[in-house]
């Protein structure tokens, strides 16, 4: 066996309530290419911080050349030769080439200024872009580099500080088909010269051809490790599932009713050459799975007019609906309840009282006048509804736990008359207590004949609370599932880009 | 939320009796009427400028308005003897034209609003010494507008009419602005224009008619400074009202982020303001210290206030320690149970950290 280079042994990582790591080991050895696993919220990218340095794990050992630490900081997780890729990059898109490579590291001229030597710095830079046959100079602008080069960009910086492990977290989920082959290259062309690269990847098909050896994470464990004689994706999706998942269900009251709304051929400017096709039945609620970036939210987004549709027809109830703005939306009774409750969900600063009543004021209006006895008790009505749990209506929205924000959002749209809601990984950050009572107003919701669509990356709610589910993958819908073929293996088999027939065929 | 405009009416209510104390003649009613004349003359348009403030906005372009607006009413009236009330019209629907220029440039061409508003300074300015060749347009012998001149610069009982108006005013923008549907959009614009939008509410709209507003309100204005000098200089008129405008709402409570004000506390920081300049006559303070002084006051208030508001949130959210501390254990309870939803957390967690 090669040399080791690095050693995580026992990492565990503790939030307040959360485990998100439990006793992870990850060894790597030189000159390899490791491929990390899981599903989201698996616990790689926490992982990765730990080895970054840019957080501190609760206990284990991290052991780099002899020397054990009980935590790392970012210095010296630099000074070990980690580099760190990211997942959204992180450069300065003002400054050139050369200046990003060596941020913070600025190689200064002689003399009393101590000013940069930018030449110096481009000499430096020149052989490294050369060896990753880039075909920029660096003394170019980052704002001007495709996302492809930039990645370049970010790893010859990890070149230029002699880097012994540079860890890419999903490096290729921007990437065209040949700018993923080139990357690919450059991993190999990295792994002969000694150096070893930690691919995190959701996309099996590049695990398959690059890893020289897979560590499978699950719940913050690390649940299994693959040689390179035996991977297979059906090997790798065994081993990122196989968990037990608790009923949530509840079934409908009634059978979904006729009507909905439909999505035909729908273009998002996410994915301008992809169409979706997708409907939802009044009385259904409509999971829709995926993986991070596969063009769920932007969906949401066209659908709720934010984003310009670029193409295709939404239709409510057979009659087709404009949707320029949230404004016609809201107006069409489409309402969206935002992934980001914080940012688009709320207004932070502003009371319950008016949170609630901010899409639909004019209503308790009398001549722009607002009502205040009507709008109190709108409200009102809508915390008890809700069980929000605030001392008064008049505190800030910014005071109230994550579920009790969620669900002031809800009472905004709940207190008009919603036919279609999109729920935009409604649950995230929120307590278990209130994710059931979300669970069952979404049902509430269904029951009355709104059309619900769930979208959430969480395969418990996936496939608990959901009584169809379509799966996104790379802009477009990979399958609907039924009920009865609700699974994660499928949900993640559709959601890796594999078809239902070809799931078939693997089936018999 | 009335604190703040309790705080600067008593900072108020201080500083005229320790000048009154000083010198008698501050609180004489000669003196008084005259501070609140240029209470009413500078309140008018910082109600504007207030409302854009609200919006995360500014706008400098107020001062050069009143000049590029002032020559041409003048011109109005005198050259091309125009009926004083249809050159009052135009006046104001120039205001507010310019306003809307503003207005659209910002929202629908996403320009910044200092860059907007500060080309709107220079151009309106040069437009103005242009179009008269840079001489002071004033009134003749003749009387073109004497009952116009009577209603802007006359007085009821003894108390000016700019005074009068600005009242009137301040009581119809703060129903705007705290009762009205326009006011709450306002003011949800200002603190989350995000979430704004994703509630319905047409946030350019919202934010251009802020700009319309103070656009209308400078060409009130206009015709009451005009008045109260008789005559333009293109070159001096209204020269740095803007930034009155903008003290005297930044005293009053307005952030430049945006989202916070009252009119209340915008017509409380022109008084302070106006009482700060009376008070450096009275006091024989040099006159050339001026500025310095009413900078070095809204300094100290609005730092003042940081400070008070920083405290009161610590306060707030020790208290909202002690509520939620006994439910502090029920995660790692229920963490077994949902395995999957404890592991969603930690990226978010993982950020802040």
């Amino acid at each position: 066996m090669a040399e080791t280079l690095l050693e995580l042994s026992g990492i565990s990582k503790t939030y307040p309530g959360v485990r998100a790591l439990d006793d992870v080991n990850l060894r790597i050895c030189r000159g390899e290419v490791l491929g990390l696993i899981g599903e989201n919220g698996a616990g790689k990218s926490t992982l990765m911080r730990v080895l970054a340095g840019v957080i501190a794990p609760s206990a284990g050992v991290i052991r780099i050349g002899g020397t054990e630490h009980a935590r790392m900081t970012v210095n010296e997780a630099t000074l070990a030769g980690i580099a760190f890729v990211h997942q959204e990059l992180n450069l300065f898109e003002n400054l050139d080439v050369a200046a990003n490579v060596f941020i913070g590291r600025e190689k200064l001229a002689g003399g009393p200024l101590k000013l940069v030597d930018n030449a110096e710095m481009r000499a430096r830079v020149t052989p490294l872009l050369e060896r990753l046959g880039a075909d920029f100079t660096p003394s170019t602008l980052v704002d001007n580099l495709s996302i492809a080069e930039r990645q370049m960009v970010e790893i010859a910086k990890a070149l230029s500080i002699d880097a012994r492990v540079i860890i890419m977290d999903e490096p290729t989920s921007s990437l065209t088909i040949s700018e993923t082959e080139r990357l690919l290259e450059v991993i190999a062309d990295l792994k002969a010269h000694g150096i070893s690269v930690i691919y995190i990847s959701h996309r099996l098909g590049e695990i398959m051809s690059c890893a020289d050896r897979v560590v499978v994470l699950r719940d913050g464990r690390t649940v299994g490790e693959l040689a390179r004689n035996e991977l297979s994706h059906a090997a790798m999706i065994r081993l990122m599932i196989g968990r037990d998942l608790k009923a949530l269900y509840t079934p409908p009251a009634h059978a979904p009713q006729p009507g909905g709304c439909d999505i035909a051929g729908v273009v998002t400017t996410a994915f301008p050459d992809r169409q979706i096709d997708l409907s939802v039945r009044r009385g259904e609620i409509l999971g829709l799975a995926g993986l991070v970036g596969a063009g769920r939210t932007s969906l949401a987004r066209a659908v709720f007019g934010i984003d310009p549709l670029l193409g295709g027809e939404i239709r409510i109830d057979n009659a087709p609906v404009g949707v320029a703005s949230p404004r016609d939306a809201i107006r069409q009774g489409i309402y969206l309840v935002p992934e980001d409750r914080k940012k688009s969900g709320l207004v932070l600063e502003l009371p319950i009282r008016e949170n609630v009543t901010l899409a639909s004021l004019l209503d308790y209006a009398r001549m722009w006048l607002v009502n205040g006895t009507a709008e109190r008790k709108i409200a009102k009505d809508q915390a008890r509804r809700l069980s929000i749990k605030a001392p008064s209506i008049d505190i800030e929205a910014v005071t109230l736990s994550g579920g009790n924000q969620q669900k002031v959002v809800l009472g905004k749209w709940l207190s008009m008359q919603p036919r279609v809601m999109f729920f935009d990984e409604p649950t995230r950050g929120i307590d278990v207590g209130a994710k059931s009572e979300i669970y069952a107003l979404m049902r509430s919701l269904a029951d009355q004949g709104v059309a619900i669509v769930m979208i959430s990356s969480d395969m418990e709610e996936v496939i608990g609370v959901s009584d169809r589910v379509a799966v996104m993958h790379e802009g477009s819908v990979s399958g609907v599932l039924e009920r009865d073929q609700f699974s994660e293996y499928n949900v993640l088999r559709l959601a890796v880009g594999q078809t239902l027939e070809t799931m078939e065929a693997a089936a018999s | 939320m009335m604190k703040k405009e309790l705080g600067l009416f008593l900072l108020l209510a201080v500083i005229s009796a320790i000048t009154g104390a000083i010198n008698p003649a501050f609180l004489s009613f000669v003196n008084l009427l005259n501070m609140a004349n240029l209470i009413g003359l500078f309140g008018v348009f910082a109600l504007g400028e207030g409302l854009v403030i609200i919006t995360g906005g500014i706008d400098l372009s107020l001062g050069s308005m009143f000049a590029l607006l002032g020559v041409v009413f003048i011109d109005l009236l005198t050259t091309y003897q125009v009926p004083w009330p249809f050159a009052l019209l135009l006046v104001l629907m120039g205001g507010l034209a310019l306003g809307g220029i503003q207005g659209f440039l910002i929202t629908r061409l996403k320009m910044q609003p200092f860059i907007v508003t500060l080309c709107g300074l220079l151009i309106y300015r040069g437009a103005a010494r242009y179009y008269t060749s840079d001489s002071t347009r004033g009134f003749g012998y003749g009387d073109e507008a004497s009952t116009l001149s009577n209603i802007a610069s006359g007085n009821v009982a003894g108390i000016p009419n700019t005074f009068i108006f600005l009242i009137i005013l301040a009581v119809i923008l703060g129903v705007l602005l705290h009762r009205s549907v326009y006011g709450r959009w306002l003011y949800a614009v200002g603190k989350n224009e995000e979430a704004a939008r994703f509630s319905g509410i047409r946030t350019n709209l919202v934010i251009a008619t802020a700009y319309v507003i103070s656009g209308g309100l400078a060409g009130v204005s206009t015709v009451l400074f005009v008045f109260y000098t008789n005559s333009v200089s293109p070159s001096s008129f209204g020269n740095f009202y803007e930034l009155y405008a903008i003290a005297a709402a930044v005293l009053g409570g307005c952030s430049l982020r945006g989202g916070e004000g009252s009119i209340l506390g915008i017509v409380l920081g022109t008084a302070l303001l106006q009482v700060l300049q009376n008070l450096v006559n009275i006091l024989g303070i040099p006159n050339s210290l001026n500025f310095a002084v009413m900078g070095t006051v809204i300094l100290i208030g609005v730092l003042a206030d940081q400070q008070l508001q920083a405290r009161r949130r610590r306060k707030a959210a020790l208290a909202g320690l002690a509520r939620t501390a006994p439910k502090s254990k029920e995660p790692t309870i229920r963490q077994s149970a949902s395995p999957h939803g404890a592991a969603a957390l930690p990226t978010s967690a993982g950020d802040q950290a």
